[in-house]
Parts: structure tokens; sequence; C-alpha cells
């Protein structure tokens, strides 16, 4: 099977410029500006079927395509790095790893979108990746390949690390936004979205770091080579970040469509110590759990869309038959009462009124009108905030409830 | 424009308007915290959520902007359970301390709660406790975090309209919390706007706190007259419990909405200038130490003034009125003493140093009705002038109306012009050094006791209303004056305030075609 994010991963030094000069590094850039229109790089991403890999499955092109050419506003670029979703590791190698792939993609995104000024806004705990991707601009700015006029070329660009503090909705990207102008991280009311108004009011495209670094090797190899890596309207690969109760936990590159039994038990190496697997997690936290009976899914976007559940940020969390469902939903709960941002009521009360009903569950201090009443509150989150994140609150705390109700009977008082 | 219509009614509004505005226009009203017409809309509280037909979701009636041949329900039963969803999410941490908490009466919680809400509890949980109850934010406001709906009105207030960015929130989730920035206090010369604004009882008023329960409040509409921009307010009396409060009646001033003055909001020295309304009040008219009756008072005036008008020496009269009194007053000073009395000396523009004024609402002539005594008085004479005379003997009567001669020419003047002319009349509603000097004072009643309009600095004509009977003796001052020309044997044939105002209108011409009808509650420009 063909890598493509995951190509140089491993290789001695693959962070450093030399080591990614060496398989044709920056050649993409060079063929995007020299030789095509920004035009015909976008429709080659459109016709990758290449999709926001940051979680939420935007066609990647048609994204580019919606930034108003005749906007006379300076326009961006923001990658987002926060990857803040619990279970999702898989920008942090890229940025570890490949730093410069996800440099070229940024050169060759701009260039497309008519962007002189990309910022990279990367999760403030990962220290090695921000001093690895810092690394690489620096080298890059040093070598020509980004600054005025690079390769060469005449195209300007000027790319800005900007570590994030912590807060987990600041991967929302209009909180990403707020953030990145200074402001306390919260999400913006759309519409505008940031194709129209987005960074410091202009014109702004807000992609994930894996989205990007993908983009090299399309202008590279072809769109029609991409699509045809990955399943219908879902093209190439995806990082899947497996962890919990598996064998060999890790970021693997598998193509889209790949079904959910074959990454845990032919990749990952299925469940250690003889024991059942009881739930996964298909797509970091804010997705709604599965059951053993939906392990055939594929897994992409459409397809897990399709049973109720998301593809979200590929995060794989793998759950035996050890483990208490209402001890894991009180840690999903317990997450999103931390991190809401509490700008808006339902979320803001709400994440923390379920944690708070799931917490006395677990701890049998709950009667029967605490779990009656649940589900009801869990509903009530999702669909009337700002942002997408009552909506986790709701999907995910709302799945384990409905699919694992008998463990959560069992643990109140009668 | 786009024509929509809103739970069955029609309605043509300009594009860009927002479906709850299209709904306040058809006197639709749509349940709103966050929102406030004169702020930018933040969408946070989620409670004015509608059904648009063909959307799946339901939308914030707020930020959603109209189209052509929408279709909005704001009754639905989808809308009505998500009112009842929010309204129970924001008493999740609420401390629901209604009885001791001040907004009650006049609480967006409570009232949606008794229109939308009227679930059974469902909070058996321990709510999130924040660090303190309520506390000072600065000299006017004290801000009781627990109750605070975090709807960011007040933010926005302080970001977009004062500009003075006093307030943000804090932390996260359900434990944020409003607070002014750290080392930064709520004050500035706009802070009391952000206690109306409060939909809650978070931010309340220290003013007013505890003084009296919001339903036993009447309400009068006026006019403030702290400076020239005559900003519109609502008077809130109670004469009910005299023995709550010192037998006061005015409890605050609150503003009130016009657009084309003051939007919603007043200024802090307006909202809290009404304890003269009810104290160091003139009781009844007195001549020297004697307290004496109206028709003593008016007489004592007549037999000074008799023999002047008689001899035609009327320029031995001295008048100092003042642009604190309405257009009615000064209609009628100018039909005594302009007219019957012709060659009188009559003045308003008392030396005063101008005050602090900023580029919003306060402005630093601080009188009320500059624009008006202007246009009707017209005068020809200087309060300078006049009181030169008056010193050197050259006036027989002289007759103020509310200025505080002492302080405006100092004591050592005022003494020498009470030694000079024979009589020395204050007519004014409170007592003021002058008062010890002049041989005559006479009551007269405060703008809230007062029926008669006020001409702004915008030469907007506007009416004030009397919430209450003039304290003890105390009379209008038109109605003053004319007892005074009834005795001088030329009766003005006012009854009310409307039928000096009909007079002014025939008479002088910026008023022409005005009537208080026309004026209404919002005003009318002069005509110039």
């Amino acid at each position: 099977m063909e890598k493509i994010v995951t190509r140089h991963f491993g290789q001695p030094n693959s962070h450093l410029l030399d080591s990614y000069r060496q398989d044709n590094g920056y050649e993409a850039a060079r063929k995007a500006i020299t030789q095509m229109t920004p035009a015909a790089v976008i429709d080659e991403v459109k016709k990758s079927n290449l999709r926001g890999l940051g979680g939420a499955g935007f066609p990647t092109g048609m994204k580019w395509s919606f930034i108003p050419a005749a906007n006379p506003k300076p326009k961006y670029l923001v990658i987002n790095g926060d990857e803040g979703e619990p279970g999702t590791f898989k920008d942090k190698y890229i940025f570890e790893q490949d730093p410069h792939a996800l440099l070229e993609g940024i050169i060759i995104t701009c260039y497309a979108i008519g962007s002189h000024k990309a910022y990279v806004y990367i999760r403030g705990e990962y220290n090695k990746s921000i001093d690895r991707l810092q690394g690489a601009v620096d080298e890059a700015y040093k070598n020509g390949f980004l600054g005025k006029g690079i390769m060469g070329t005449g195209f300007d660009i000027d790319v800005v690390v900007h570590p994030g503090a912590g807060a987990y909705i600041c991967g929302e990207e209009t909180a990403l936004l707020e953030s990145l102008e200074g402001k306390k991280g919260f999400p913006r009311l759309k519409p505008p979205f940031p194709a129209v108004v987005g960074l410091f009011g202009c014109p702004t495209v807000i992609n994930n770091v894996e989205t990007i670094a993908c983009v090299a090797p399309i202008i590279n190899k072809g769109a029609e080579w991409y699509a045809k890596l990955g399943c219908e309207k879902n093209g190439g690969n995806r990082l899947f970040c497996v962890s919990g109760h598996v064998v060999k936990p890790g970021v693997y590159e598998l193509p889209n469509g790949t079904t959910l039994r074959e990454i845990i038990y032919d990749h990952a190496g299925g469940i250690p110590n003889g024991r059942k697997l009881k739930a996964v997690i298909p797509g970091g936290i804010s997705a709604p759990i599965l059951t053993p009976d939906q392990l055939d899914v594929k897994m992409d976007f459409d397809s897990l869309k399709a049973i109720g559940s998301m593809a979200g940020s590929g995060g794989i969390i793998v759950m035996d038959d050890s483990t208490d469902m209402v001890w894991a939903a009180m840690v999903a709960a317990r997450f999103f009462a931390h991190e809401s941002c509490g700008q808006c009521s339902p979320c803001r009360e709400g994440s923390g009124w379920v944690y708070r009903n799931v917490k006395r569950i677990y701890h049998g201090d709950a009667r029967e009108h605490d779990l009656k009443n649940l589900p009801g509150i869990v509903n009530n989150i999702g669909g009337n905030t700002i942002c997408a994140f009552g909506d986790a609150v709701s999907m995910s705390v709302g799945s384990y409830v409905s699919k694992f109700r008998g463990e959560f009977e069992a643990k109140v008082k009668k | 424009m786009p024509n929509l219509t809103i739970d069955g009614k029609q309605v043509e509004v300009p594009a860009g308007t927002t479906i709850i505005q299209a709904a306040d226009k058809l006197g639709i009203r749509i349940p709103r915290y966050c929102y406030h017409p004169a702020l930018p809309v933040s969408g946070n509280c989620r409670i004015c959520m509608v059904e648009v037909e063909k959307q799946p979701k339901l939308q914030i009636a707020c930020y959603t902007p109209v189209t052509d041949g929408m279709v909005v329900k704001t009754g639905s039963p989808k809308v009505l359970e998500v009112r009842k969803t929010v309204l129970e999410f924001l008493l999740v941490n609420h401390p629901v301390d209604c009885p001791v908490c001040d907004q009650a009466g006049e609480c967006k919680l409570q009232d949606y709660y008794m229109e939308h809400g009227q679930y059974d509890s469902r909070l058996g949980d321990v709510k999130v406790k924040k660090e303190k109850k309520a506390f000072s934010i600065g000299p006017t406001v004290m801000l009781d975090q627990e109750r605070c709906i975090l709807c960011t009105r007040c933010v926005r207030f302080a970001d977009t309209v004062s500009k003075t960015h006093e307030f943000g929130v804090f932390n996260r989730g359900d434990h944020s919390q409003l607070d002014v920035y750290p080392g930064k206090q709520l004050d500035n010369n706009y802070s009391g706007n952000v206690v109306d604004i409060c939909p809650v009882g978070a931010l309340t008023d220290t003013d007013f706190r505890f003084k009296c329960r919001v339903w036993y409040l009447s309400k009068t509409k006026s006019v403030c007259p702290g400076c020239s921009q005559g900003c519109n307010i609502t008077v809130e009396w109670d004469k009910m419990r005299p023995h709550q409060h010192k037998k006061a009646r005015v409890m605050r001033l609150k503003p009130r909405h016009n657009p084309e003055v003051n939007d919603y909001w007043i200024c802090d020295k307006g909202r809290y200038n009404y304890r003269f309304i009810d104290e160091n009040r003139i009781q009844s008219p007195q001549f020297k130490d004697q307290v004496i009756s109206w028709d003593e008072a008016v007489e004592t005036v007549a037999a000074a003034i008799k023999p002047l008008q008689d001899a035609r020496r009327t320029n031995r009269i001295g008048v100092i009125a003042s642009a604190q009194l309405t257009n009615e007053d000064l209609f009628a000073i100018r039909k005594l003493f302009k007219e019957t009395l012709s060659g009188a000396l009559v003045d308003f523009r008392v030396p005063e140093t101008l005050g602090d004024s900023d580029n919003f609402l306060i402005k630093a002539d601080k009188n009320p009705n500059t624009a008006g005594a202007l246009n009707i008085l017209k005068t020809d004479a200087e309060v300078a002038q006049i009181v030169q005379k008056a010193r050197q003997g050259e006036i027989d009567v002289l007759y103020v109306f509310g200025h505080d001669l002492v302080k405006l020419f100092g004591v050592e003047t005022v003494r020498a012009i009470a030694g000079k002319v024979k009589l020395f009349v204050y007519q004014g509603s409170n007592v003021n050094e002058t008062c010890g000097y002049a041989h005559l004072n006479l009551p007269s009643s405060v703008y809230a006791e007062k029926e008669g309009t006020f001409t702004n600095c915008q030469q907007k004509v506007q009416r004030i209303w009397p919430a209450f009977q003039p304290l003890a003796e105390s009379k209008g001052d038109w109605e003053i004056v004319a007892l005074l020309s009834d005795k001088l044997g030329k009766p003005l044939t006012y009854k009310y305030s409307q039928d000096v105002f009909k007079d002014i209108a025939a008479n002088v011409a910026a008023f022409s075609e005005m009537s208080y009808e026309k004026i209404s509650d919002q005003g009318m420009v002069l005509k110039l």
C-alpha cells in the first residue's frame, strides 16, 4: 500500500530540509507556481476528492474556491494544528516527522487562493512539534522556500507559527481565528463564513495539518492517482490514531474506506489479554460510540455518517469488555464540561449539568429520575448552540446512554 | 424590500433586518436576553430561537436576516419547547434568590418563566458557587455573579457605547463569570446604564438597591433637566409608603428611549440628580422671617410693582429669569414683564461657567431650556446690567427665578442689593443662600411636578408630565406669575399648561403649528 503523508516517517532526519529535498521536496510547489494557474491547482484538488481531515470532511478544493477573488483585502491561510480532540495524535507526527511536507502544502495552497501569509495555529502543549515546525520554517526562509520571491518565482509568502494556550474550543475554526486575533476563544456566529470574513476580517481558508500535507503529493502525482487510493467521494488515505485496548496502538495510514474491523484486528493487532471488544469511538471523543456489531463499517466520512456516527478526526478509541461504560461516559462528560467555552447558555450550563448527572450515576448516588432526565438534558444541548461543540456533547454522551442503558440502570438506586 | 410572514402576519422590512426586528415591528415580542437593539448582536442566550420554514434547525431571531418570502413561526411547539429548555439551562446554576433580589418584579428570568417556562424543576444538583456574592464594582453598581446569565450586554455596552471597556467574562464553561478587569472599576459617566440593560439581578444600582420593591413604583415620563441635551427619562416614584424613605417620593430615574436624543441611555449625573425634588424645598411663601399666605405674598409683590406701573417707571423692575424654567413659565414671564409691564429689564443669561461635556450626551450648558428661553424671551437687557443697576439703587423690584445670586455674584453684591432694592423676590423650588437675602421667598414646583415643555440643544421641544402634586405650598412658576398678573389687573386666561402652550404656538414663530398632541413623547423640532 502506498503511503502519502507518512512516506517519510521514521527516516533519519526526516524533519530537515536536506532529507525532504532528496525526495523531490518543494518541486510540487515549483510546478504549481510556474506551470499552473491558481484555478488549475484548485481544480486538481477538487478532482482528487481530498476532504478536510480535521473532522468535518468538507471538500477541500471547494472550500478554496469560496475565497472571493474580487475582494481587495489580503487573504489568509490558517492551518489548524490545535489537535485537541481526545484520541487524536496524528498532526503531532506530521509536525515532528515531516514539517516540510506541511510547508510545501502551505505554499501551494496560498498560491491557489491568492494568499501571501499563512498562520499555523499549533497546540500549545506540543513543544516538540513547535520546535520542529519553527526549525523547518527557519530553514525554508534561509533557503528561499519562504519569504520574498520564493524559488526565484516572484511569489511571496510568509508563515507564522502560533502556539495556542490550551483551550480545546480553539480547534473550532472560528474560535481559533478569535484566539489568533488575540481574543478569548469564542466561536463566531455564522454566516459570514471565514472564506468571506475570516482572520482580521479578511477572506480566510482554514485547513487541517493532514489535509495540507496531502496537497503536494496530489500536485506531483495528479488528482486521479489520489482519488483512486480512497473510496468514492473520499480520496486518498487517512491517518487513523488507534488507542485504548489494542495490542499495537499508534498512527496508521490506511485508505479511506478501510473497515474498522481491519484497522483494529489486522493493523492494530486486536484486543490484548484475550478480552473481547465492547465499544469503539471511531473519530475522536465527539463521535458517537459504536458497538461490536458495527465493526464492518467503512471508515470514510459518508459511511460513518450513515450509521449515525462520524469519521471526525480519525481518533479510534477501543474499549474492551472490562470497561465500565458509565465511567467512560463520565470521562467524556467531564471533558466536555471542562472545555465548554461558556459562550452560549445550553452548552455552558448543560455540559456541567450532564457531567454532574453522569457522575452521580457512576458513584451510585443517583435515583431513577436522574437517568430518566439524562437523555432529555443531553438532547436539549445539541442543535441549540453557536458551534458544533453542543452537538458533540449531545451525540457523544447520548450514545453511551442509549447503547449501554443497562449499565446505567444497574448503577441507579432503586 | 423583503416581504415576510411572521405568525401569519405579513410585514415588509428593509433588507438586512433581522427576524427579531421585523417581529418587533409587528408587535410580536420574541423573548430575548442577550439581544439589545442598541448593541452588537452576540447570539449567546439562545432564547430567541424561532422556526423558519424550510430550515431544518431553529434559528436565532436576533441574528438571522430576513429574506423575501420567509415564513417564521415564533410560537410553534418546537419553539416553545426550546424556550423552556433554554430557561431551564439558565436556571441550572442560578441561585433563584428572588425574595432577596432587588431585580424581582422586573427580572426577565421571572417574566419568561411565567410566560414560557412553568415546568417542574428537575434541578437536584448542587449549584456552581461563585467566589463572592454581591460586591461593589464601582461607585454606583453592585455585581452578583451567581445571578448573572452571561448575556454580555454590559460587556458590549462598555465596549461599544461608553467605550470604556471595564467588563470581561473570565474562565470557561459553567465557571465563567462576569467581572471588571483586574485593577479596573466601573466608573464612567454612563455606568448606571448597565443596570438598566442587565435583564436579571446581576447588576444592581447601589443607590436604588433595597430602597423600594419595583412593583410599588409609579412611572411618569419626563425630560432630564440636568443639561441642554434633554435626555428622555422616566421618573419612578412611590407615594404609598412615605414611612419607608423619609417621605421622599422619587426613588429613581430611568432613561426613556428616544432614538434622536438619547437612544436608550442617560449619564450618571442625570440619573442620580433627583434628591432635590424631595429635599431642601422651600415649603411656603415667606416674607422676611414670616410665613405668609399666597394671597399675602402676591399682594406684597403687586403693592411694590403697582406704583412703578402707574408712574410708567417699569424700568425700575429687574427680572432674572432662568433657562431651568419651562417654555410655559417663560412665556408667562414674557406676558407679564415684557408686555403688561413693558420696559422692565428681563434676562435669563446669568454668567455661568460652562460645565463638563463630552461628544455623547453630556452638554456644557447645564440648563434644559436655553433654546426655548432664547426664542421666547428675546431679551434686550443683560443680567449683569440688572445686577449692577440693582446694586446702584436704580431698581426698586428685583425678581429672581431660581438662580443663586450669591454663588453667581458673591455675597457682598447680594447683601448690597438686598439693602438697596425695595422688594427682592426670590421664586424657586429649593433653598439656597440667596433665599436668606431675598425679602420675599416664593416656593415653586420642580420639573417632576410640572406639566410643560423644554427645548433642548437640538431645538427639539419635549414635554414633561407632572408625576405628583407640588410639594407643600409650592406652585408652578407660570401659575405664580399668573396670580401676580391677575393682581395687577391683567389676568392671564390660562387654566392648564396646554393653554399657555397654545398661546406660545400662536405668538412665537418658532413654535407655530406645534401642540402637545403633536409633540407627544418624542419631541418636535423648532421652526427656525
